[in-house]
């Protein structure tokens, strides 16, 4: 696979030279500390969310940092978490001594590396709490929920976290609103095709030509079956039929879609995914509050999409509806 | 040799990380196998920053050598191995209090020291397939030796960590990506403790030279 790349110098800091100097009206760079940046406008007297994790699924973390979303995010290398100093370095530049809400996907080395950076930032007295979404209903059963990983629902926990940031609760409130949204967010991916990481010559795993696995993780873990490729309708019928069961679906209940490319899979895909699980989400008697068909958590170009469920009800729904504004999302109120 | 001064030790940890440089093709072709295949990349940049960290410098302490190595992996590597590497270095500072000098009893509470606070950052024991299964049986094997020589008991550490790597082929993982590969990981070693082993060795040879 080629890639575009400088000659010269660290990848992921030329890419986050790029982006920081095209939103340089929206974002500062935080000081000491490569690859991490700040909202200019970020909350003040609340409590701030930062968000982080390895580079290389963007526009995951980066690009959800702004009005209505995170304060601050902290970015490792690519598919590696940040590392201790540079997150103690980010949170201390966010913290507006209400506490701060660290919001991470589920995987080992970010639970160790904030782990540490929050074991740092007690002994210099700021308060923090976190949040790791495992919405990924493929990467393990249900009674090892702890296992399992933070794909595309990312997206939504740090919608509501900042909304629930921007409403003025306690830390503890807001990490109390979060576990009641992470126990309704559901996603399942699908790989259609494999990725290969900038600076490596091997793609991160091989798919056959003709083969696709459900349940892929965005680094390429392995999911829960792999088979040939079949039409839209059948993926999304094995896809609904998995996240149906894993959230107890029921008539009448009211959710906000997503529908999300791993990186290559276009818009035109995408759009069909979505004919079809709307077919399926009507006949269940579900309502859809909302939707989104994006390119927000992705493998480079890895193929395929996967799709989240968010079940809302009056508390969920008002921070979900809360305005938000990013180069990568923006919400106004739904009327 | 019985002991060694901290600026042997330091030279000692430089000697370690340019194995893991070298074997940065290595390392990189056993974890793509079953893992990120990005574990060469972290280790040989995480040590690539401590040699330079600890090249030309003088230290007084033992603890100075270890702690300004693992700091240094700590904060340049991030992912599960930064901390987990580091704290491979960082977990046996303070029972190194202000020794100037590096000894078999030393040496060895520090690393039982070391691997406790591994097991306790990343919940990982014995026939887990990582970098445990690497560094437990060499710091058995230091604490077993009943030798007081520095050079005799490092060579058998890195004997007993290459025997845990080995063993590593026979585990199902149960940590990282390979976790989700159930019994299609039989037959590969874990990349984290051929980490161990190379860095044991290293240390091992180093001190054959210095006789």
């Amino acid at each position: 696979m080629r890639k575009i790349l400088n000659e010269k110098g660290d990848i992921i800091e030329n890419s986050t030279k790029g982006f920081l100097e095209a939103y340089s009206r929206i974002y500062e760079s935080v000081p000491d500390a490569a690859g991490c940046f700040l909202y200019r406008n970020r909350r003040k007297d609340k409590v701030v969310l930062v968000v982080g994790g390895g580079s290389g699924h963007d526009p995951l973390f980066g690009g959800f940092v702004g009005k209505g979303l995170a304060d601050a995010c902290a970015s490792g290398n690519i598919f590696a978490s940040p590392n201790p100093q540079i997150i103690v370095e980010t949170a201390k530049a966010a913290d507006a001594g209400k506490g701060v809400l660290f919001l991470y996907g589920n995987y080992a080395g970010d639970n160790m590396n904030f782990d540490m950076a929050e074991e740092l930032l007690d002994l210099e007295g700021i308060k923090t709490a976190h949040i790791r979404v495992w919405d990924d209903c493929a990467s393990a059963p249900k009674d090892r929920i702890e296992d399992r990983r933070g794909i595309a629902g990312d997206i939504y926990m740090i919608k509501i976290a900042g909304a629930a940031c921007d409403a003025g609760l306690s830390l503890e409130e807001v990490v109390k609103v979060m576990e009641h949204a992470g126990e309704n967010i559901s996603s399942i991916g699908l790989a259609a095709s494999s990725c290969t990481l900038p600076g490596q010559d091997k793609p991160i795993f091989e798919l056959g030509e003709n083969e696709i696995e459900y349940g892929m993780g965005v680094h390429g873990e392995p999911g829960i079956e792999r088979t040939v490729m079949q039409p839209a309708e059948k993926l999304v019928d094995r896809m609904y039929a998995e996240l149906k069961k894993e959230m107890d679906l029921k008539q009448g209940e009211e959710l906000a879609v997503l529908v999300n490319s791993l990186g290559s899979t276009t818009l035109l895909e995408l759009n069909t995914v979505y004919g079809d699980l709307y077919d399926h989400l009507k006949e269940d008697g579900l309502t859809v509050h909302d939707t989104e068909i994006q390119r927000w958590v992705t493998s480079q170009e890895m193929g395929g999409f996967s799709i989240t469920l968010l079940r809302l009800d009056a508390e969920l729904k008002k921070y979900y509806d809360a305005p938000c504004c990013s180069p990568y999302y923006a919400k106004e109120q739904i009327q | 040799m019985k002991t060694i001064h901290a600026d042997q030790c330091r030279d000692m940890v430089i000697a370690a990380c340019d194995a893991i440089i070298k074997n940065k093709p290595y390392l990189t072709e056993i974890d793509s196998a079953i893992g990120d295949g990005d574990h060469g990349i972290g280790m040989s940049g995480g040590m690539e920053k401590a040699e330079t960290a600890l090249k030309g410098k003088d230290f007084a302490t033992v603890a100075d050598v270890f702690k300004t190595t693992g700091m240094t992996m700590l904060n340049s590597m991030g992912g599960a191995s930064g901390v987990i590497f580091g704290s491979m270095f960082l977990g046996g500072v303070k029972s190194f209090g202000t020794d100037p000098e590096l000894n078999c009893k030393n040496f060895s509470e520090a690393m039982r020291a070391a691997l406790d606070s591994i097991q306790a950052r990343g919940k990982a024991s014995v026939g887990d397939k990582t970098m445990v299964d690497a560094l437990e049986p060499a710091v058995a094997a230091m604490e077993k030796s009943d030798t007081e020589d520095l050079t005799v008991m490092l060579g058998e550490a890195a004997d007993a960590a290459d025997t845990g790597i080995e063993a590593t082929k026979n585990m199902i993982a149960k940590f990282g990506r390979a976790k989700s590969l159930g019994e299609r990981a039989l037959g590969h070693q874990d990349a984290g403790a051929t980490s161990v082993g190379i860095i044991f060795r290293a240390m091992a040879e180093y001190l054959k030279t210095t006789e």
